[in-house]
């Protein structure tokens, strides 16, 4: 809870600060470019972070993005197949291609790492190929599917809240609720702390990491679609480069562990903001953009640095208070 | 020749939830043999971690050769000449005998290692602690006792002064046994000091020149070579008598709970392994590290899956394809392993106690049941005796007994009819200790079927109603309670079968 305390005053102050720059900030656009943005980028970064809570990774969450993102529009074009089919064959997919990962990673015991580099090779590969680099986009039709994306909500003034935002905070309740309410939840983070004690405990460690797996890929497998549609076109080669980056620093900055077992779907979602707000404020204060990767790299490095200090101050604490109370 | 070396004086430490050393003195001779003795969480191994410079005490001081020194390293403790030879071994297996030995401090010419003479003075100490292996060899292909010496060789290979040994014996044969004693010997003779870690009193009867007694992490007293005995040492240890330290109460035995016939375990294919149990009954298994028993328990809580045979739990016959199936029939393990198999640390106590028992807790589907957790949990604690702040506290916070009895707690809020314990009371301190072997009691009293591995011979012949012992995979024969002694255990953990 102090993890996630800590990193909305991150984001409080780095929002307070942009604003001071330049007020651009707070003006209804920006806010609602950012908040779509954050939608966009909380959704991948939430399915990742069950990965993590398993002590597993998923580097191929940028490739399922492209790949998914361009699956959809090549099926309603090329092949002219219904919005529903299309839909759903784009979740089968996705679905698919996290439980490969979860098969491979349990019953032939790869590391994740391997498996899911190698996802994110052979999925942008395959992308590339079927659409033979070509632009995939919506064109001027499926405006209805569009709207499921774009739509935005009136609040007041000229301030909008985007669907995409609602979305994701949706996606974060059930998240939440399922870490937090439900035995699943509590079987992945026992057996992201302890996986052999877990299984010593009855807990199928198995089908739950290669659940976590296929959450993590499906909602990745949404991302893609919400990507292409927002933007209403997609390039297979560069659609979704670094996202699983993205993502995987967002549920970092948010306080999961890579050591698994430890992360909270609002430290994620907060996590996201703090990307987004971030790369906004770079554009707005009028830094070099091409110091981007550079700013997020130091931010993110100084949020763990931060974190393992605390950690180990609360621990020699403990021991002093520990050895004064027993004499 | 009684000219001290190492002079410990009012060692204390301290971690999380446990008063490990408190005030502990001890003194080492030059050219002598030291045993050190206690139970299992005595502080033994603390205290050598200390000597060698793995951990450092909050308090007291350490003279080394008259010289008050500050052991704050283990290079400190090499400069000094002080080697560790843990009770694990600590050897990289997959690189040759002679890089091992020379590990971390490589003859170099010319910028590269320099293997014919790292070779050559390898082959020399191999020869000074009498291991006949190619220096070349690789470790892994070495038996446990070889490896052992090869530890040996590389201390002796710094020319150490004090070589300290934990437990060294603990999976030997009784031939490497020998031979280890042998280089004991010599390595005295040449004025090494020798600081001996063992609970086999035997082995320290033969071997020591002074014994140094801990209990609870304290002092418990010392003896001279000509004051060494059995009972002696066994009642220092304890701290009171030891009958009355296991005490067990007749009670009915009922139905046959567990029946294993033939079961072939995947770590010990040759053997074919049958006994059975029923409730009420305490059976220990007793035998030397490595006897298979372990093993044997994993695959009666269905972690690996036996090769053969079959397993009947009360009359039907079961076919585990994990521990989910085994807690289901009503079986449940406190494993070996306690902070890897057993607790998951970082979590507070209710959600350890809980943990087994989810499933059939939960509310509607997959919800989980708070206020059974935490009923079951509050339960557990006044039950168990649970020394804990609260049911929110992380468990890695509590001491080595507490941690138990989480384990057991999260076992016993799910009713088992056979509990399966592997070293149950393997590093936890006396009074918890005590606490368990009365829940064994009063478990098996409820009718429960208690099936138990131990290293410890005292508490197989206090706690068993009968004993299965184990040597390399089979079981080499079965005791019952009125032709149980700690001869009869040796012969058969050993082997020897033709009584």
């Amino acid at each position: 809870m102090k993890k996630t305390l800590g990193i909305l005053v991150l984001l409080v102050v780095i929002c307070l600060i942009t604003w001071y720059q330049n007020p651009v900030f707070l003006k209804p656009f920006n806010v609602s470019n950012l908040l779509n943005r954050t939608g966009l980028f909380g959704v991948i970064a939430i399915g990742v972070s069950f990965v993590i809570i398993t002590g597993g990774i998923d580097l191929s969450i940028g490739s399922v993005v492209c790949l998914t993102g361009c699956l959809l529009p090549y099926l309603l074009f090329e092949h002219e197949w219904g919005v529903i089919p299309a839909l759903i064959a784009v979740a089968f997919v996705s679905v698919m291609l996290g439980l490969i990962h979860g098969l491979l990673i349990t019953k032939l015991n790869i590391q994740p790492f391997i498996v899911t580099l190698c996802g994110l090779l052979i999925y942008r590969g395959v992308a590339r190929w079927f659409t033979a680099d070509d632009t995939m986009g919506f064109k001027n039709e499926f405006e209805t599917l569009k709207l499921l994306v774009t739509w935005k909500m009136p609040l007041f003034a000229k301030y909008q809240i985007p669907i995409t935002l609602l979305i994701m905070l949706g996606l974060a309740v059930v998240a939440g609720v399922f870490l937090n309410q439900t035995i699943y939840g509590r079987y992945l983070f026992a057996l992201g702390r302890n996986e052999q004690a877990a299984k010593y405990s009855g807990i199928n460690t198995d089908n739950m990491k290669i659940m976590a797996y296929i959450i993590c890929s499906a909602t990745a497998g949404l991302g893609g679609v919400m990507f292409a549609l927002d933007l209403n076109s997609i390039q297979p080669a560069g659609a979704g480069n670094f996202y699983e980056l993205y993502a995987i620093s967002a549920a970092v900055l948010g306080g999961c562990s890579l050591r698994g077992g430890e992360g909270t779907i609002l430290g994620v979602v907060i996590g996201t903001a703090v990307m987004r707000v971030l790369r906004n404020s770079i554009g707005l204060i009028g830094i070099d953009d091409r110091l981007e990767f550079t700013i997020i790299g130091v931010v993110l490095l100084i949020g763990v640095i931060v974190d393992e200090i605390v950690k180990r101050y609360a621990a020699k604490r403990r021991a002093s208070i520990e050895a004064k109370s027993s004499g | 020749m009684t000219e001290p070396i190492f002079d410990i004086v009012d060692a204390s430490k301290r971690f999380p939830g446990v008063l490990a050393l408190n005030k502990v003195s001890m003194t080492l001779n030059r050219g002598e043999v030291l045993a050190v003795i206690g139970e299992n969480g005595a502080g033994k191994s603390t205290l050598m971690k200390i000597l060698a410079g793995v951990q450092t005490p909050d308090s007291g001081t350490i003279k080394f050769d008259g010289q008050v020194v500050d052991i704050d390293s283990v290079h400190t403790a090499m400069d000094l000449g002080i080697a560790l030879i843990h009770q694990e071994l600590n050897l990289c297996d997959n690189l040759s005998v002679s890089a091992n030995i020379f590990l971390g401090r490589e003859y170099r010419k010319a910028g590269v290692i320099d293997k014919p003479r790292i070779a050559k003075e390898a082959k020399s100490v191999l020869e000074r602690v009498g291991l006949d292996v190619s220096p070349n060899t690789i470790v892994s292909s070495l038996s446990i006792g070889q490896q052992q010496m090869v530890e040996i060789a590389k201390a002796v290979s710094v020319d150490a002064r004090v070589i300290i040994m934990d437990e060294p014996t603990s999976s030997l044969s009784q031939h490497e046994t020998e031979a280890l004693f042998k280089v004991v010997n010599e390595l005295r003779d040449q004025g090494v000091s020798i600081v001996y870690i063992s609970h086999r009193l035997g082995e320290v009867k033969e071997l020591a020149d002074r014994v140094v007694v801990l209990r609870d992490g304290e002092n418990a007293g010392d003896l001279d070579r000509d004051e060494v005995d059995h009972d002696r040492m066994v009642q220092m240890m304890v701290g009171r008598d030891v009958s009355q330290f296991y005490e067990r109460h007749p009670h009915e035995t009922g139905d046959r709970i567990l029946e294993v016939n033939d079961v072939v375990v995947p770590a010990n294919p040759g053997h074919l392994i049958s006994f059975s149990i029923s409730a009420g009954e305490i059976v220990g298994i007793s035998g030397l590290v490595g006897a298979g028993r372990t093993e044997l328990l994993q695959v009666l809580f269905g972690v690996d899956r036996p090769l053969g045979g079959s397993i009947k739990i009360g009359g039907a016959t079961q076919s585990f394809k994990g521990p989910r199936d085994a807690i289901r029939a009503g079986i449940a393990l406190v494993p070996e392993d306690r902070k890897q198999q057993g607790v998951v640390l970082e979590m507070a106590v209710r959600e350890n106690i809980g943990l087994a028992g989810l499933e059939q807790n939960q509310r509607g589907k997959g919800l989980l049941n708070r206020t059974q957790e935490q009923r079951d949990t509050t339960a557990m604690i006044g039950k168990l005796r649970i020394k804990t702040p609260s049911d929110r506290q992380i468990v890695h916070y509590l001491s080595g007994g507490n941690q138990q009895k989480v384990v057991l707690g999260k076992w016993l809020s799910l009713a088992p009819k056979l509990l399966l314990l592997d070293e149950p009371t393997r590093g936890i301190d006396i009074g918890a200790k005590q606490e368990i072997y009365d829940l064994m009691d009063r478990l098996a009293g409820q009718g429960v079927a208690i099936l138990f591995v131990s290293s410890e011979m005292e508490e197989i012949l206090g706690m068993s109603d009968r004993t299965l012992v184990m040597h390399e995979g089979r079981i080499t024969g079965e005791l019952q309670r009125d032709e149980l002694s700690e001869e009869a255990v040796m012969q058969l953990a050993t082997g020897n079968i033709e009584n």
